[in-house]
């Protein structure tokens, strides 16, 4: 293969790309905004950043020390964002999708929650009102409001002025209960005599607040610690989006890199490349040099943006990263003379391009992570290459992970960079039909 | 300089080509008529080496044309009939491209890329992108195009098609003056009177086959009309292959 020609073609299909200012904001300046929002959605957890808070309405329509208690617990909360409006407007909020759960606390809902603490009374009803598309916080919410709940509760049972005056109501009522076995009723008995005598002989004001006296309070703490390969490193969302963003628009401007030398076979030029003693094999592999060249400078510029606008680091291995990158380029190039060997017209190959594109990187986990996804489509999507190269550029940013981690995404691209070149050989035609 | 001989070329059941002969010297225009579907472009290909022959040969100097890399086609220039040009890019950047997919770099490519642009009188546009020339402007660069290695042989595929009048005589007398320098020049066109101009001998094609191959005064005898009229080479063209209707 002669250099001169091969280095001719390559220069030349860099300065058709780099004079389309079009294609140079849509591969360099879109993936970086749209990689900077879906960062900004999915960083939170990182660096220290405040969780996002579940907004509810918490309307306590009892007001009594328990009720109180567990609005106090709720705004206290550090995942709840506790607003109090009338029951009316939170109807109307969480009707609208600004409130995701409003918390109703109904009338009576502290002496009857009192009275069923202990399993003798209705259990009275807390009614939960909401967005039918927020299901995942409707379930945190419950689990929060149950620990709140189960904390106020049992505390005012067993040490508070609500819950003293409930247990010398309940206790007669056990007592004259002719529905409850007995062996049952006695147990009762002995255990609200035992509280009403602490009620008794312990100090009406102990100096204590509220909060730390007794009561059930959750029986263990929580040691939260992030499991990447290095020590002290923290998720950034932004690596994850970058990289997938990066990938995306890389193999948007590949697939335009294949439909240029489609509309070149249209309008002759081929023609007059081939009438020069250079063979097929150097016009193709030209292009794939100059494509993977160009897919690298938009990771590159993509990631180098993201070092220093949002102190992403690459936490692995630095030649691990250079190996993917590279790879990732090859494949996407590869890719590209795919589409202008499969294509049969610019037209109608944009449209099947464009279409493959947002599938290969939606399945790839390059706009969402992959592990969201259902477990079979996990596996499945194995099978799409940018879920490599994603998973990939994550192992040697965030993840922190080593050279070794690098192997296999880089062979699978290899692989897969092999099979898009060997189809396009074959299968290029070299005129126009 | 050149001389194909028996060329046959078919796609499935069409012959497009079939035992086409002639041969071309240095300093010689030959203008290859024929309607269209002839086999006039098909048999461009196969000399330039875009087409494989079925059958016969490629001489250029008496070396046969063996594969893409073949050293003999840098004695060979395409002017294909398509602007194969990058619109995109200046017209010095298309030819320092064009240059160097025949080798040349440095001072010589540069020496070349001056030497075309001034026989096309392009010069002072050089630095200009391509998309901003006239139609006229760019059948001339696609000449330059196919002359930056100093070939010594030119194909012309109707290389005036949709140019003015003005620009068409600046091709014709960069045509001249290539012959002048000893160059062959093998020229398809439609047109009778660029032919009629131009060529030293002409060879008529049909059905892709050499139907007749004669200087214009040759051709212009054997068709003369009753009463010593000259033909001119359309009636000859005419009656060579006939007033039906191609496709």
């Amino acid at each position: 293969m002669s250099l001169i020609p091969f280095a001719a073609l390559v220069r030349k299909d860099l300065q058709l790309f780099f004079v389309d200012r079009r294609s140079v904001i849509v591969s360099f300046v879109v993936p970086i905004a749209i990689a900077s929002f879906f960062g900004a959605v999915f960083a939170s957890g990182g660096q220290n950043r405040e969780p996002a808070r579940i907004g509810i309405a918490l309307i306590d329509q009892d007001d009594t020390p328990i009720t109180r208690a567990i609005v106090a617990g709720a705004e206290s909360d550090k995942n709840l964002k506790v607003e109090r409006p009338t029951e009316a407007e939170a109807r109307e909020r969480v009707r609208a999708g600004k409130t995701a759960v409003a918390v109703v606390i109904p009338k009576g809902f502290g002496e009857a929650s009192g009275q069923a603490f202990f399993g003798n009374a209705e259990k009275p009803t807390l009614t939960l009102l909401h967005d039918p598309s927020k299901t995942t916080e409707l379930a945190m919410v419950r689990g929060v409001m149950t620990q709140h709940i189960m904390e106020a509760v049992s505390r005012e049972m067993f040490s508070g002025d609500q819950g003293r005056q409930l247990v010398d109501k309940t206790l007669p009522q056990i007592e004259s209960s002719s529905t409850m076995p007995a062996d049952q009723k006695k147990l009762l008995v002995e255990m609200l005599g035992s509280v009403q005598k602490y009620y008794r002989e312990r100090q009406p004001a102990d100096g204590r607040d509220a909060r730390t006296r007794g009561g059930i309070t959750m029986p263990y703490t929580v040691n939260e610690e992030a499991m990447t390969a290095g020590s002290n490193i923290t998720y950034n969302g932004y690596a994850h989006s970058f990289g997938g963003m990066a990938i995306q628009f890389l193999l948007f401007a590949m697939a335009n890199l294949g439909i240029e030398m489609l509309l070149e076979r249209q309008r002759g030029l081929w023609n007059r490349l081939r009438s020069a003693p250079v063979s097929k094999l150097t016009l193709l592999s030209s292009k794939a040099v100059s494509g993977a060249v160009i897919s690298l400078l938009i990771l590159f510029v993509s990631f180098a943006f993201a070092m220093v606008v949002f102190k992403v680091r690459i936490e692995g291995s630095l030649a691990g990263f250079f190996g993917i990158s590279v790879a990732c380029a090859l494949m996407a190039a590869t890719f590209g003379l795919l589409v202008a060997a499969l294509g049969n017209s610019p037209a109608t190959a944009r449209g099947v391009t464009t279409l493959a594109v947002l599938m290969m990187v939606m399945l790839g986990g390059a706009w969402v992570p992959t592990f969201i996804f259902p477990a079979w489509l996990q596996q499945f999507t194995l099978i799409v290459p940018v879920r490599w190269a994603v998973d990939g550029l994550d192992a040697m940013t965030w993840r922190g992970i080593g050279l070794g981690g690098a192997v296999m995404p880089v062979v699978v691209l290899m692989v897969f960079a092999a099979v898009f070149w060997t189809i396009a050989a074959a299968r290029f035609r070299w005129e126009e039909a | 300089m050149l001389a194909i001989t028996h060329l046959r070329k078919s796609f499935g059941s069409l012959v497009a080509v079939d035992d086409v002969s002639f041969s071309l010297d240095a300093g010689c225009l030959v203008g290859l008529l024929g309607p269209n579907g002839a086999g006039k472009t098909t048999t461009v290909s196969m000399i330039a080496g875009l087409v494989t022959a079925d059958r016969g040969d490629v001489l250029i100097a008496g070396h046969r044309l063996s594969g893409d890399t073949d050293p003999a086609k840098k004695r060979i220039g395409l002017v294909p009939q398509d602007l194969a040009l990058y619109d995109e890019l200046s017209a010095r950047a298309n030819l320092r491209f064009f240059g160097a997919l025949y080798g040349l770099t440095g001072r010589a490519l540069d020496d070349a890329i001056a030497s075309a642009l001034g026989l096309v009188e392009l010069a002072d546009r050089a630095g200009d992108a391509v998309k901003t020339f006239s139609g006229g402007m760019k059948r001339r660069l696609n000449l330059a195009a196919g002359l930056l290695h100093d070939p010594d042989i030119l194909l012309l595929d109707e290389p005036t098609v949709g140019v003015d009048p003005q620009s068409r005589n600046a091709i014709f007398e960069n045509l001249e003056t290539l012959k002048g320098r000893g160059k062959a020049l093998l020229y398809t066109t439609h047109y009778m009177e660029e032919v009629e101009r131009l060529a030293d001998r002409i060879v008529v094609m049909d059905h892709g086959r050499v139907i007749a191959e004669d200087t214009l005064g040759g051709l212009q005898s054997r068709f003369a009309p009753a009463g010593g009229d000259v033909a001119t080479l359309e009636t000859v063209f005419l009656a060579l292959t006939g007033r039906s209707l191609r496709d």
